[in-house]
């Protein structure tokens, strides 16, 4: 027994893709505060596994934010309740003794649930395939100074590049919509020199890719870029539906 | 006692590579669609290994245990990555950043290993850019660059504290292109459990896919093990939860020789465990030490808060102990001063295993720097102050965001609280001077061969060690291997060493979930860990290890006949994963302490008690230990002992200082 957090924790449990699930309700208790969400799940699962029970599937791996594996979603948003964290980096101290807490896995049609909390995200995978790199083999790269980018695109490109791709977006859009992730890689080399060759092709191609996987339309409610946990910006999705246009403009 | 080959190339130093490549034999584009490579790993070795081996033709496999590519262990690097571009011209070469490797190292690395890497380091840099990494830049749009420890120039290029993360995604991107033209076959959430060997070479591997549980056989004229290091056999480090030894000891108990696998980094500057429930251990990277000072108090216990401790009652130890190389000294050094403050009763923090990491000369600096580039004169402390953190932040803020986070404290206000843990692993799987290990047709790349670092890793130096290996080495000298392929059909994965290695992986993992036993695996994991801390970690002794031997033993018993498994095999399955890794760890634990008592001498992050100088530095044998400890499996509990000597032509070999 650690700390003094007696909690509630209702988590959706699923055996694997093609059964039903249900919510399971679960009582654990000394919770520290110093704890991390994932860590607290740790010593549930703990106890499950020594009452002989099937522990809880979850994704997880860097345990500091970076990776974009941990996926919950936790009392109704995308890695909790915190801005700007994911739920790894989620911390026991954010709850208060007694509290019901729900945990669900990301919900989306192109998101299918494998286990428990564990989501298959493969469909990003796959729009980046389509489009979202500069096509330059090893080798042919010039030396690195040669081209002069300003600090603020610099700056901007690497803001877009910061994206996980964690799904946090798409779970919290109300149409599933993969926009603020796609949106990201396109602006990141859009705004880079080295982008530019394949430039209208990237956007067509990513986002053909994104409506093949069965992603919804954006509606502009926000949703995605407030439970973002690296803060990607709105514009971003502004900018790839100009370069998606001129895109598409310009091949007519 | 084998010696063994290293099949370093003739000739002068500066010249090896480059005859290296302008002799290796080829491989003609059309025999290249016929060769396949089974590449495990998808960190920034195995993704940049298998972008450029598919560009250049080969048919490949990418395997990984994560739900994608992206997501490998490299991501999480936040510091930088090292090249000889001398775009400061404060006098880098590849003569220094070769030179610095091998001092850093502690003279336990080989010089034509090194050299390779240090000139191919810029073209790391190049590649990246190209592909749209977006490192940081100068207002005149140059990138920038910064210092690291263990050197005195700056060669580290970065993006904030997320290299790792940015470079990755563009090996990523590089990858997911081939995947998208089919030249690359990714199989996602899948685990490597063997290596197949027939006729004494690498043929391909057994996988495991985590979603169903199914066990597959996949064929390679060649297998490149990408896996990362194995730092997680302490339970408690840095590595992402998932890093693991499996790939590598399943290949050294076929024949691959493990080298120097008591070689452990242990990093200063990370944060200290909080309870019992702790799960991994959070970097903070070294960067930070750049511009932040470390220190103590003056007074054993001091019961005073941070800010109340006036300035003569502080001891920066490290600027104190070393002021040519003041804090920005290498690890294994910054480690140990830290462990002996805190052992001497000088920590801080409610363990008082710990020592501030202090950002407030650092603020005031920046803050009156920033004043002069905005042409404020006379500027109040307050703007100081003020500016000096926006600057602060540019540079660091997603690490002080992490630290605050995770502790709940202010870094910007109080200085961090940090302690050393354990983080990188110098050894690995033996390679040559082509990343083949003793069994041919068997490669090891980035943080899973033993090539580079010698006894103590440089910061920034494995991103670079990861990229060079994967984009820059593996494409000509796997051809060295392949061109006498070419004649070599695809063999069929139903022949009798595929069944065979089927069948031993499934009977392994078979009698795992028949243990039924009463503990979790985490129990024997933690166990297996605080051993390896106390007694194989910053500081070991003969009698230490000793213990340490017997007791992984005993655990190792415990564990199969009392390890609890829940779930079943034809389904997702993590603790079962787990279970797996771990019954390895347990293995590759012992032979750990055995090398390191084997190793009768202290060099780099290998510290012996028994060999130090009066003043406490390691205290290294030439005479006796200049040589590459590489152990081959002869059955549980039993390693034979190769040595390669490491010839030092270049470098006069020398006590390391840093004072
Ligand atoms: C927190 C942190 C910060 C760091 N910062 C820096 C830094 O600033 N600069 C620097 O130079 N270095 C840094 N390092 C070190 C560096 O990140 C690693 O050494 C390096 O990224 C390792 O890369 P890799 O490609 O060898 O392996 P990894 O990135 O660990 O990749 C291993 C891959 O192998 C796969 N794998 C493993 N086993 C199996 C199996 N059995 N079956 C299938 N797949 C398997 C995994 O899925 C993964 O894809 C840092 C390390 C840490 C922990
Ligand atoms: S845009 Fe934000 S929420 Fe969406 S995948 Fe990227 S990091 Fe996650
Ligand atoms: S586990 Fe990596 S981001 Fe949460």
């Amino acid at each position: 027994m650690e700390g003094n957090l007696n909690l509630t924790l209702k988590i959706w449990r699923q055996k694997n893709a093609n059964e039903a699930g249900k919510f399971e309700t679960y009582q654990v208790s000394g919770i520290s505060e110093d704890m991390s969400f994932l860590e607290m799940i740790d010593v549930l699962n703990n106890r499950l596994i020594e009452e002989g029970d099937d522990p809880v599937a979850f994704d997880h791996d860097c345990r500091e934010g970076i990776c974009g594996m941990c996926s919950m979603y936790i009392n109704g948003s995308p890695h909790g309740p915190n801005k700007g964290v994911t739920t790894c980096q989620l911390h026991m101290r954010s709850f208060s003794n007694g509290e019901t807490i729900t945990i669900e896995p990301w919900r989306a049609g192109a998101f299918p649930v494998i286990k428990d909390l564990v989501v298959n995200r493969s469909s990003f995978d796959r729009i980046i395939a389509a489009g979202g790199f500069v096509s330059v083999n090893t080798g042919n790269a010039q030396d690195a100074n040669n081209i002069p980018i300003p600090k603020e695109d610099a700056d901007e490109a690497f803001a877009a590049a910061a994206c996980i791709g964690c799904g946090a977006c798409v779970a919290a859009c109300k149409n599933a919509s993969a926009m603020l992730f796609t949106s990201a890689k396109v602006s990141q080399l859009a705004l880079l020199p080295q982008g530019q060759v394949e430039r209208a092709k990237r956007a067509q191609a990513m986002v053909a890719q994104m409506d093949e996987e069965g992603f919804g339309a954006c509606t502009n409610t926000g949703a995605c870029e407030a439970e973002c946990p690296k803060g990607i910006s709105i514009e971003n999705i502004a900018r790839m539906n100009r370069e998606y246009f001129s895109a598409v403009f310009a091949a007519k | 006692m084998t010696k063994i080959d290293a099949k370093i190339p003739e000739g002068n130093l500066a010249e090896k590579w480059t005859k290296y490549r302008s002799s290796v034999p080829l491989v003609n584009p059309a025999n290249k669609r016929n060769l396949e490579v089974v590449v495990v790993g998808s960190g920034l070795a195995g993704a940049s290994a298998a972008a450029s081996l598919a560009e250049l033709g080969y048919k490949v496999k990418v395997f990984c245990f994560q739900d994608s590519p992206r997501r490998a262990h490299s991501i999480a690097a936040q510091g930088g990555i090292n090249a000889a571009k001398n775009y400061q011209n404060d006098g880098d070469s590849t003569y220094r950043l070769f030179y610095d490797t091998i001092k850093g190292g502690d003279y336990r690395a080989r010089e034509a290993n090194v050299h390779r890497l240090a000139e191919v380091s810029g073209n790391i840099i190049d590649q990246c850019v190209a592909q749209g990494v977006p490192f940081a830049r100068e207002y005149g749009g140059l990138l920038s660059n910064r210092s690291f420890g263990g050197t005195q120039v700056q060669r580290t290029f970065y993006a904030a504290g997320q290299t790792g993360q940015q470079l990755l995604l563009g090996a990523y991107s590089g990858l997911q292109r081939q995947v998208g033209m089919g030249t690359v076959e990714m199989y996602t959430r899948h685990e490597m459990l063997d290596v197949v060997i027939i006729d004494g070479k690498a043929r391909g591997i057994i996988a495991r896919d985590l979603v169903t549980g199914k066990l597959e056989r996949h064929f390679g004229h060649a297998v490149l093990l990408c896996t990362g290091g194995y730092g997680n056999v302490f339970y408690l480090s840095t590595n992402a939860m998932g890093s693991n030894v499996t790939a590598a000891w399943k290949a050294h108990k076929k024949g691959a020789f493990f080298a120097n696998p008591c070689y452990t980094q242990i990093h200063p500057t990370c944060i200290p465990v909080s309870g019992d429930h702790q799960s991994k251990l959070t970097l903070m990277s070294e960067s930070l030490r750049n511009d932040g000072r470390i220190w103590v108090p003056k007074k054993q216990n001091d019961p005073r808060k941070a800010n109340d401790i006036p300035e003569d009652e502080r001891d920066y130890y490290l600027e104190r102990r070393y002021p040519a190389f003041g804090n920005l000294v290498p690890r294994d050094i910054a480690s140990r001063a830290a462990k002996e403050r805190c052992d001497a009763g000088y920590g801080v923090g409610t363990s008082k295993m710990a020592v501030y990491l202090d950002y407030a000369a650092a603020i005031v600096r920046y803050g009156k720097a920033e004043a002069n580039k905005r042409n404020i004169h006379n500027p109040s402390d307050e703007e100081i102050n003020v500016m000096g953190k926006e600057v602060v932040a540019e540079k660091y803020g997603n690490l002080f965001d992490m630290y605050k986070q995770i502790t709940g404290e202010d870094p910007y206000e109080v200085p961090m609280r940090i302690y050393p843990a354990v983080h990188y692993t110098m050894g690995g799987l033996w390679v040559d001077y082509n990343l083949m290990t003793t069994v041919p047709g068997l490669y090891a790349l980035g943080e899973a061969n033993f090539s580079d670092h010698g006894a103590n890793r440089l910061g920034a130096s494995a991103l670079m060690q990861g990229l060079a290996d994967g984009y820059f080495v593996i494409p000509y000298t796997i051809g060295n291997y392949l061109a006498s392929e070419i004649r070599t059909p695809a063999i069929s994965t139903d022949s009798e060493a595929f069944v065979a290695a089927e069948k031993a992986v499934s009977d392994q993992l078979n009698q795992l979930m028949n243990i039924k036993g009463s503990k979790p695996v985490d129990y024997f994991h933690k166990k297996l860990g605080k051993i390896m801390w106390d007694k194989c970690g910053m500081a070991r002794n003969e009698a230490g290890l000793k213990e340490a031997i017997q007791e992984i033993q005993a655990l190792r018993k415990e564990f199969w006949q009392d390890v609890r498994i829940p779930g079943e095999l034809d389904n997702l399955n993590p603790e079962l994963e787990k279970a797996a890794r771990v019954a390895d760890f347990l293995e590759l634990g012992e032979l750990m302490c055995k090398d390191a008592l084997n190793r009768n001498e202290s060099c780099g992050g290998h510290f012996r008690e028994e060999f130090q100088t009066e003043e406490g530095e390691a205290l290294r044998d030439d005479e006796n230990y200049a040589y590459v400890a590489a152990w081959e499996f002869k059955g549980e509990s039993e390693f034979e002992l190769h040595k390669e000597e490491l010839k030092y032509e270049n470098i006069k070999i020398a006590q390391r200082s840093y004072k």
